[in-house]
């Protein structure tokens, strides 16, 4: 049954009236107009949906709005700092993107990696990506460049 | 597949008198007991999340996760791709992901996926291996825990593990009571 619910999505508290077992997905998509994050299948495999919550990467189409409570949400229109910002710039030069759909994703995923290990190797970017599809298969330029950012980083 | 609490089990549990179904001494009877018990231990619910080495399986016929997930250091994956990143505090049908708080993978040296009913029940009584448990932890352990409970509430498309847990610990808990014998293979 739809009920207020409050969300605090990139520093706001928004108020919205939504069913708590709506996943948090539709939520930012439908009733927030926030539409950068994208659905990509709706079960947690494909990534497309990726969003912070409290910090940490979460499939947004697998939690529902009820589960959220007051913790800080971060999609992709509100991701920053140093990593984001690193993040951004390596995937302009190295052109990642190719049709774009999933990159939302990848950049938050990509992000969040970087928060927990600064300087990742190849199995590392891997095991952080793996949850992440890209059906243009650009996962080379993706790994390329997450090494970019990171050495970006590290020269400050 | 149902746990047999009540019937040969039941008839196991009672120590009194001599029926068709009663094992000829105790070792066997608590061997009987332990077999029964494996039909938990065997369960995909149970064993998906106790893999030999670093990576889950999934669904009932146990195939490798998708996607490609690793243990990391304490069983909940790495901090850039933790279990929590999909799997929240509950069962989610509409996403159809399974869910609970402490969700994780059990300790590698608790893998069980590939190893005899006998290998099991070893590693289990071994509290270098079960994480320092004697046998009344052990027991409380298999009969309490809500990771271990989940196995029965798996959520929409699982084949939950058979019996309930209450059934379980019953049936942990007299084979403890007949000596904790464990299967020879």
């Amino acid at each position: 049954m739809a009920g207020l619910t409050t969300l605090n999505v990139n520093g706001k508290a928004l108020t919205l009236e939504i069913d708590g077992d709506t996943p948090l997905l539709w939520a930012l998509r439908d009733h927030l107009k926030l539409t950068g994050t994208k659905f990509g299948c709706g079960a947690a495999y494909f990534g497309a949906c990726t969003v912070f919550v409290a910090g940490s990467p979460v499939r947004s189409c697998s939690m529902p709005v009820s589960e959220v409570g007051a913790a800080e949400i971060t999609t992709i229109e509100g991701v920053s700092g140093r990593e984001a910002a690193a993040v951004q710039r390596a995937w302009i030069a190295r052109d990642v993107p190719q049709c774009g759909y999933c990159q939302s994703g990848q950049i938050m995923s990509a992000v969040a990696l970087l928060k927990a290990k600064p300087m990742p190797n190849d199995a590392d970017v891997d095991e952080a990506m793996n949850g992440n599809l890209c059906r243009c298969a650009t996962y080379q330029r993706i790994r390329d460049a997450i090494h970019e950012a990171a050495r970006d980083l590290q020269r400050g | 597949m149902r746990l047999l609490v009540p019937s040969i089990a039941l008839a196991l549990l009672a120590a009194t008198a001599v029926t068709v179904a009663q094992p000829a001494n105790d070792a066997a009877r608590s061997v009987a007991l332990f077999r029964e018990a494996g039909k938990v231990f065997e369960s995909p619910r149970c064993l998906n999340c106790h893999p030999v080495g670093d990576r889950p399986t999934q669904t009932d016929s146990m195939r490798p996760h998708v996607p490609l997930v690793v243990r990391g250091t304490a069983g909940n994956g790495p901090p850039s791709l933790p279990c929590s990143t999909c799997h929240h505090a509950a069962n989610y049908d509409a996403a159809n992901v399974p869910g609970h708080p402490g969700w994780r993978l059990a300790p590698e040296s608790m893998g069980w996926q590939g190893r005899s009913l006998g290998e099991i029940c070893r590693q289990l009584k071994d509290p270098a291996l079960n994480g320092g448990r004697d046998l009344p932890a052990l027991l409380k352990h298999v009969s309490e825990d809500g990771l271990v409970g989940w196995a029965w509430s798996p959520g929409m498309g699982r084949t939950p593990a058979p019996g309930t847990q209450a059934e379980f610990g019953k049936v942990v808990g007299a084979w403890i009571d007949s000596g904790a014998h464990c299967p020879g293979d």
